[in-house]
Order: C-alpha cells, then structure tokens, then sequence
C-alpha cells in the first residue's frame, strides 16, 4: 500500500494518532458484529436463562419462514423500483440540464437539495401528499375511479415508499449524471452529428453506452440506499404495513429484534444483512478499480 | 450544442420546469399545510394557497411543543439537533483526519492491518448491527447523553479514505523541505497539511452535518429522555400522534423545521457540496 517516498520515523506517534478512529472502531463497530455473528449460532431459552449452541438452526429456520420470504421479496420488489424510478428520472433531468448550459446551473440548484431531507421527514411529506382523507394525490386519483388508501392496499403502500424513497435520491443520481455527462467528448457527439444522427440516436448510440461506468456505480449505490438508508422513510409512513408488504429486511431486524426480542433470529438476520452489504462494497470497488471495459 | 432545434429546446425546458415542480411540491404543498389551522382540513381537501395561521403554528412548536405525544419545544430538539451534527461531523473529520495522516506519513508494522479495520467500518451500517450495538452502549451507560449520541457513530472510513487520497497527492517535496527546516511531524500536520486541506475539510463538513442532522434510528433508540430527543426523530413521534387529531398543520409545520436547517445549507454552498459528495464516493 502506498505511502510517502520519505516518511517520518516514529516509534509511538502513529499509534496515538490511529487510537481514536481504532478504539471507536473496536469497541461499537466490530465487536457488536462479532456479537450478532456468534448470537447467530446460538438459541435461548423462553427465559432468557441459558443459551444453547445450534449451528446454522437459526438460519436455516429464517429460509423457512415466510415471513422473511416476503421481506426478501419486499426489499426486492423496493430497491429495484426505486433504483429504476430515481435513476430514469434523474437522467432525463441531467441530459436536459446538460443541453441547457446557460439555466443549468439555476435548475440544479432546485434539483439537489432533497438530498439533505431526512429519510423520515421525505416520508412524511409524502405521506402527506398521499394522505387517503386530506391527501391531494388520492383526491386525483378519485376521479380516476381509483380508491388509494395506503393502510389497506398492500401495493399502495409499496408505491408510497418507493416514491418517497426514489425523491430523495433523484439529486444524487442527477449529480453524478452530470458529471458523466460532462466528460463525454463533444466531438464523438458532433461526429455523430456529421454523419446525419438526430438527437435521440445520438444518445442512445454515443452517449448512453459512454455513460455505463457512471450508470453501473449509481446502480450499486441505489440498490445499497434502498435495502440501508431507507429505514427513517418506512418507519414514518407504513411501519411495514399493511400485513407485512413493506417490512423491507432493515425494518425486520428492528422489529424482530427490538419489539419481538428474538435474540437468535434477529441476529442471523444481521449476519445475511452484513453479508449483503460486503457484496455491495466489493463490487463498488472493484468498480473503482477497473471501471467498464468495453 | 452541435446544432439549434427550437423545438428540442422547448421539451428540454418543458421537462425541466415539470421536473422541478414535481420535486418541490411536496415541500410547497407541506409550506401551505402549515399555515392553516386544523379547521381548514375538514372539507377534505388540502388548500394550495397559504393561510394565517402561520405563526401561530410555527410560534406554537417551536416554544410550545406537544410534549404528550413525545415531542417537547422544538427549539430544544433544533438546538439537540444542531449540536449533534456539529459534535458529528467534527469529530469524524478530527479523527480521520489524524488517521489519514498517521497511515500515509508514517511506515509501522501494524499500517495495513489497521488501514483495513478502519475499511472494515464502510461494511457494517448502524442498521445492520443495532441491537448487539445498542447492547454495548447500554453498558458503557451512555443511553440520554449527547456522547452516546455522537461516539459510536464517529468512526469514518470515507472521511479516512478522502484524507489519504488527498494527502498522497500533497507533493513529496513540502514533506522533506519540512524536515530540512527541522519540523516535527506534528508541526508539519499542523503548518503545511492542515491549511492545504481546508477546502476539503468544509466539503466534508457539509456532508457530514447532513448525515448528523437526519440521524434516526439511533437518537430514536437510546434517548429516552426527552431532554434529548432530536428534531428528526420528534417529527415522526409527533405525526404518530396527531394524525389521529387531524392536526396535520402542525405536523407538516414540523416537517418543515426539520428539513430546513440541512437544506439551506446545500442551497447556500451548494459548490462546497457538490465537491464533498463527489469526492467522498471516489
């Protein structure tokens, strides 16, 4: 690994200076891992009293409920919808904005700042939005014929938390968009244009395919957002509910964990949670290494 | 532009201002619902022109608050708020940084061992560990305190990462015309690498008091006082509470409070901003 060519030489300083970051590491990082990764393995009895090792019973009792199935299923059926929906959209806006050089910079300032909206305040304000009694949405939608209620449809309750979730990432996404958008060569664009392609061709033939390292990272992003940074949005509007089509597996191991105080399962379902997200962080890096070949 | 087409650049317009409209709705319609009183709701229609109840509202939760349904003045959970993402963001640039420094200007036996148990942070998200985490600071005895709030979410991979991105590009030569002059490794640190890294460190700053501000899960699970309760997790308690009274007035007033702070800050350094996010994900 790199470092400086010269460096300073001290024997005790660069332990005092990683002490911090490492003890703080140690103690609420790794040790509470180690912690749900041996949980994992064990049963406790209805008291609590003693705990008895069981291998991989409490794994392979998850895989068998399908109440975890269907947040599986959930959590499936959520990322992609909002990695799609946030990611389509902010395309089209970056690729407006980037035609429009002169307003660019006053629409992306009306375009970023959901970002900083907090997960369970973009839940809110959509609930809001989709409230069934004073809600504007479902007070369009009625003329539609359509009676959305959110607390009794199960798919209502999906497409709430989607869109709210998929607002608040737009801006992300649109950034970066951007700054892909940016480093494509004009000249590619004008050669194309030479050659008699039209706008919409020359994006779907030159620039889209120019884009696909910034399209293939922000899809690991999103997917990382949906299933990790989404818990303040579900826990505002639906609480996983209605019977259970949005307990997202984030949501699960709270509620398993804090409200039904399943020691065993709960922490099983940690240990599936952490190795999703080793898988994400390694393809995001490898991405950083190698980027798209073509 | 490779070539001019009216019409293209009506639709390019058309959508944008649709995109735009479409993202600041709900905030906008959230603004009008906080300026009327409950009444206003009962025709079963939200108004889309403000009312006049705006500082009463507003007036109500920032000094009142609704302290039966979990949500004391908001005043207090603002002030709770804004210390816990300062508390935030400067502890992690603090203690990044100096980890940054240690790993790129020092060559020890233990270096990448601990470069990766610092990478090893980026893979175990609060969520995905809470209960054996809240177990921990439960025992240290530091559920209701502001440093329970802030020490178990301080350590950073990414601020680390962008810290010794950056100081690898730092040129060779300041290190040694330091040395040559006689400086010590920490007056180095702190007369060369520090001034040379300020951009960076208010670029991570802004991105790091964002993440403090809208923390939930964690000030929700161990604050129990609400002496401590912040503003983001006060919101939710309080639109618990209230939509059974049809107060939605006061809970999008709510809403508002909560988001405002973290998105004036990006509007009003959006360049700062745009760098750190860029930069942190690299």
């Amino acid at each position: 690994m790199q470092t400086k060519r010269t460096v300073f030489h001290s024997r005790v300083l660069p332990y005092f200076l990683l002490a911090p970051q490492l003890i703080i590491t140690l103690i609420f990082f790794v040790w509470p891992a180690a912690q749900a990764i041996w949980q994992s393995f064990l049963r406790q009895d209805p008291f609590g009293l003693k705990a008895t090792f069981v291998w991989f019973a409490n794994y392979t009792r998850l895989l068998d409920d399908p109440d975890y199935l269907n947040a599986l299923g959930a959590t499936f059926v959520f990322s992609v919808g909002v990695t799609v929906l946030s990611m389509g959209l902010s395309l089209l806006f970056a690729v407006c904005v980037n035609r429009v050089l002169r307003s660019g910079r006053f629409y992306t300032t009306l375009l970023v700042w959901p970002y900083a909206v907090a997960p369970a305040a973009a839940g809110l304000l959509w609930w809001f939005m989709f409230n069934p009694s004073v809600g504007i949405i479902p007070y369009l939608l009625s003329f539609l014929g359509y009676e959305w209620n959110h607390r009794l449809h199960t798919g209502d309750a999906m497409v709430l938390i989607i869109i709210a979730a998929a607002w608040k990432q737009i801006s992300y996404n649109f950034l970066f968009f951007v700054a892909g958008l940016q480093s494509v060569p004009q000249s590619l664009t004008e050669a194309a244009a030479i050659d008699g392609a039209g706008p919409f061709k020359r994006f779907w033939t030159v620039v889209f395919p120019l884009l696909s390292p910034t399209t293939f990272f922000l899809a690991v992003i999103n997917i990382t957002y949906a299933m990790f940074d989404t818990f303040g949005i579900v826990d505002a509007t639906t609480s996983g509910g209605p019977s259970q089509s949005t307990n997202i597996l984030v949501y699960k191991v709270y509620a398993d964990g804090f409200i039904g105080l399943n020691l065993g399962p709960s922490a099983a379902q940690s240990v599936i949670l952490m190795l999703i997200v080793v898988v994400l962080t390694v393809v995001q890096f490898r991405w950083i290494e190698r980027k798209v070949q073509y | 532009m490779v070539e001019n087409r009216p019409f293209l650049n009506f639709l390019t317009h058309l959508v944008l201002i649709l995109g735009v409209l479409t993202v600041v709705f709900p905030v906008y319609l959230a603004f009008i619902a906080s300026t009327h009183g409950p009444t206003d709701f009962m025709s079963g229609i939200v108004p889309l022109l403000p009312g006049d109840q705006f500082s009463a509202n507003y007036g109500y939760l920032l000094g009142t608050g609704e302290s039966t349904a979990g949500a004391p003045p908001f005043l207090l959970m603002l002030g709770n708020s804004l210390a816990m993402a300062i508390m935030i963001a400067v502890g992690k640039i603090a203690i990044s940084i100096i980890s940054a420094f240690a790993i790129v200007y020092f060559r020890f036996p233990l270096r990448v061992p601990a470069f990766w148990l610092i990478f090893m942070t980026l893979m175990l998200p609060v969520e995905v560990r809470i209960l054996p985490t809240y177990k921990v600071v439960a025992d240290l005895g530091m559920l209701n305190s502001y440093s329970g709030l802030v020490i178990p979410v301080i350590a950073s991979a990414t601020a680390t990462f962008l810290f010794r991105q950056f100081f690898l590009t730092v040129p060779e030569e300041m290190m040694e015309a330091a040395r040559v002059d006689g400086a010590g490794p920490m007056k180095f640190f702190r007369d060369i690498l520090l001034p040379l890294s300020r951009t960076n460190i208010a670029a991570l700053f802004i991105i790091m008091f964002i993440y403090g501000w809208n923390q939930y899960l964690w000030p929700m699970l161990i604050t129990t006082e609400p002496q401590y309760y912040t503003v983001v997790m006060g919101i939710k308690r309080l639109a618990s509470v209230l939509d059974g009274d049809n107060q939605w007035n006061l809970v999008m007033a709510g809403v508002i409070l909560a988001g405002l702070p973290p998105v004036l800050v990006i509007i009003f350094m959006q360049r700062l901003f745009v760098k750190g996010l860029v930069e942190t994900e690299k």
